[in-house]
């Protein structure tokens, strides 16, 4: 058996610290990332899949508690952090890039842009939820609404049907502010590796892969915001 | 200990056991095939808990009335025993013990893509556990396995966010073997090997970890909103608050009947590597065996609904799924023809893991034909929970699917131990297995079609049925034996046996082509591949005196 762990000539790139021992070279390490990746954010589309399924089939069957219920729910904020999500998008964008192209500082300006956006939506995030949680709008015991069904005056929602949207709202915004959440520690985690100087444009899989993520996590709100707060509305 | 320096000792090869010592080496280790080895001692654990529950219930069913325990104990018994066995040891027997130990050997790499990610899985796999235990400890669940809605949300005072947490997170661990697969089959396979020279034990794998990806997801949310729905008071799966409890029994049984060929895929792919060996042929029909796979796994996601015909569900779309359902036996019945066409005119030995296999031909069959009996809608009317349901699916994954997992075991055991396990007892467990398999559950069809519910724990009224309850429980008991026996002298082995060539069965695949037990990164030298999968004409029989006999 050759001796591999001397430097024979055998390897022809010089060793690198970054590439663990059962990859042939760095471009299968970093295939085999970012496959992996991509296959996860699948599972991820399941996930929130089934509620996409439960949000479905109850907003076909009480369209009009649903328009109602989804009409107390404020369209500026939503649009807000709508914005501030696809800007936290761009940042990521160029995070990126920064790091392909070895320039450290914008690639710690962007993440830490991208983490105060996020800190932004989950702000805006929490005034919405306290807003539901004064109006008794949280389902539970004290929930309570008397809304007019969207179109047809006199005609009030089910609160039931109503208490549905809510529940339905709450699980959804919550994991996908779980998700937000996750995002932040993996961008703390990068940011602290970019300080110390880690990546280089040979080696920043980490920074791609969280950005594979917090797209994602964006794209799952880009449905959230008109499914949830854009039903039967008019200007 | 104390070994005398003076005599020369032979030069002891290294290999994955011996590199290291001390828990810390096995419990930080990265190494797939100590990961799978460390899932094997914890699905075996789980194993014997749930059989534990299982022979509870074949006592208490020994006799109509309702003696050994109470009618709320009962309930829990089947449902930890369902839960347990399920989530605990099927799901996770085949993939995470062998499927880990074997997928990066047959490909020719040196581990899988992501060497920590399945060491989480495991220790995931370990707190799910560890909250399972606590669970049945301090109280149990009573709803059955499937946590149907809104028994499970709004009735049952049992540990429901504690089992529902638990399997969460073992999901989670199912996940990311799942994704690790994936990624080492695409990414990871030595030069030469392509997909079309693949094992089909790997093509099974494959065919598995996209249902394991794709459906896990969907119950693990599933599970989020009981949760949520008992904690919180949500009114999603409610009548009363104008949701939906069919809806709660769609999204369930979109994860889990797909789940029951995460059991069933791998063992069909253990099988199909001991036929091809035990006959010395090629696989006949490889790329239809390949195909049949990928088959299963999409047909798979389509045939949910079957297991709702009487929950009021549109008899239009129970016509849909009862169509489908039939046609998810097509590939089914695709790899059963290609493995009796292997046999055919091939140089058969019966050797333990043959016996498995044929164990498996001929049970996986009447398990499967009996499905197509559960999914005529007219018949199913007839026996929905009835234990014909129960004998149904015990013949898919006890008959099916433990059957090709101790097949396996066998067949890679001395690759796994690098020692022979004594071949007569191993004849004999197999014996006493199929034995034991059919006593118990045979009659159970045939309860099922006299009528007898599933779930009951007295049957007082109708104690002509105690004859075939007697028979059952007493199969119950051979085949406890004859699961006791493996692990005996497994374990004797592991000391005992005898070494183990690097190829004792002369068998195809790379994970032969190494030494027993194989080095930690698998291979000396990096493979190339050259030749087709399966080229058992260019292979001698095994010498008889290399096969693992010891009578």
């Amino acid at each position: 058996m050759p001796d591999s762990s001397s430097a024979t000539g055998l390897h022809t790139e010089e060793h690198n610290p970054a590439l663990l021992h059962h990859f042939a070279d760095p471009e299968q390490q970093r295939d085999a990332a970012s496959l992996g990746m991509w296959v996860f954010l699948g599972t991820e589309i399941m996930f929130f899949g089934g509620l996409f399924c439960a949000y479905l089939v109850y907003r076909r069957w009480y369209f009009g508690d649903f328009a109602a219920a989804s009409g107390t729910i404020s369209m500026a904020y939503g649009a807000t952090n709508t914005a501030v999500l696809i800007c936290s998008s761009l940042t990521v964008v160029l995070a990126v890039w920064a790091a392909q192209t070895a320039r450290r500082t914008l690639l710690i300006t962007s993440l830490i842009l991208t983490m105060l956006l996020g800190l932004v939506f989950l702000g805006i995030k929490g005034i919405e939820y306290r807003e539901k949680f004064t109006e008794h709008h949280v389902p539970g015991a004290s929930f309570r609404f008397d809304q007019a069904i969207p179109g047809h005056p006199g005609q009030y929602a089910n609160p039931r049907h109503a208490q549905i949207f809510f529940s339905l709202y709450f699980v959804m915004t919550g994991l996908h502010a779980l998700h937000m959440i996750i995002g932040l520690g993996i961008f703390l985690w990068l940011l602290t590796m970019a300080w110390k100087g880690r990546f280089t444009p040979e080696w920043h899989t980490p920074v791609e892969m969280g950005g594979l993520y917090w797209h994602f996590v964006d794209i799952v709100w880009i449905y959230l915001f008109p499914l949830l707060y854009l039903i039967d509305r008019h200007p | 200990m104390s070994m005398p320096t003076a005599i020369p000792q032979p030069v002891e090869r290294e290999d994955y056991l011996n590199t290291k010592y001390g828990v810390w080496s096995w419990l930080l280790t990265t190494d797939h095939k100590r990961i799978a080895l460390l899932y094997l001692l914890s699905i075996t654990f789980f194993f014997f808990i749930g059989g534990f529950f299982a022979l509870l219930i074949r006592l208490e069913l020994l006799t109509p009335a309702g003696d050994l325990v109470q009618a709320d104990t009962y309930n829990k018994l089947f449902t930890m025993h369902g839960m347990v066995m399920v989530f605990f040891f099927l799901i996770p027997s085949i993939p995470a013990t062998l499927g880990n130990f074997l997928v990066p050997l047959m490909i020719g790499a040196k581990d899988l893509a992501f060497p920590r990610i399945n060491l989480l899985s495991w220790y995931l796999y370990i707190i799910a556990g560890v909250m399972m235990l606590h669970c049945m400890l301090t109280g149990g669940v009573d709803t059955g396995w499937t946590f149907y809605a809104p028994f499970s949300t709004n009735f049952t005072n049992t540990k429901i966010v504690e089992a529902g947490l638990a399997i969460f997170v073992v999901g989670f661990s199912s996940i990311l073997t799942g994704l690790n697969f994936v990624v080492t089959i695409h990414r990871m396979r030595a030069p030469g090997m392509t997909w079309s020279r693949l094992p089909l034990f790997i093509w099974a794998h494959y065919a598995t970890s996209i249902i394991q990806l794709l459906g896990t997801p969907v119950v693990a949310v599933t599970i989020v909103l009981v949760a949520a729905e008992r904690a919180l008071h949500l009114g999603i799966f409610d009548p009363r608050l104008g949701g939906d409890p069919l809806l709660f029994q769609h999204l369930f049984w979109f994860y889990s009947h797909p789940a029951v060929y995460i059991m069933i895929l791998p063992s069909m792919g253990v099988v199909t590597e001991i036929i091809a060996c035990f006959s010395r042929k090629r696989i006949f029909g490889y790329s239809f065996v390949a195909f049949s796979s990928i088959a299963i796994a999409v047909f798979g996601f389509l045939v949910w609904a079957h297991h709702m015909f009487v929950a009021g569900m549109s008899v239009y779309a129970a016509l849909v799924f009862s169509l489908l359902s039939y046609a998810v036996a097509i590939p089914s019945a695709i790899k059963v023809f290609n493995w009796t066409a292997t046999l055919y005119k091939g140089s058969i030995r019966y050797d333990a893991p043959m016996l498995y296999a044929f164990g498996f031909l001929g049970l996986f069959t009447i398990g499967g034909l009996t499905g197509l009996f559960l999914a005529a809608l007219g018949i199913d009317v007839h026996v929905t929970d009835t234990y014909f349901v129960v004998a149904h699916f015990h013949y898919i994954m006890v008959g099916g699917a433990v059957m090709g997992y101790l097949g396996g075991m066998h067949f890679w055991w001395p690759k796994i131990s690098g020692k022979l396990y004594p071949e007569g007892w191993a004849r004999l467990a197999a014996l006493i297995v199929f034995i034991g398999f059919n006593l118990t559950f045979f009659p159970q069809f045939v309860l099922g079609y006299m009528g007898m519910p599933r779930r009951y724990y007295d049957y007082s009224h109708m104690p002509e049925f105690q004859i075939l309850n007697v028979l059952s429980t007493a199969g119950a008991t051979v085949l406890g034996v004859g699961y006791l026996l493996p692990m005996v002298y497994f374990l004797w082995s592991m000391r005992y046996g005898k070494p183990a060539s690097d190829n004792p069965w002369n068998a195809a695949g790379l994970e032969w082509k190494t030494a027993s037990p194989p080095p930690t990164f698998n291979f000396d030298e990096e493979p190339v591949v050259t030749w087709e999968a399966y080229n058992y004409e260019e292979l001698d029989a095994p010498h008889s005196q290399e096969v693992p006999v010891a009578r």
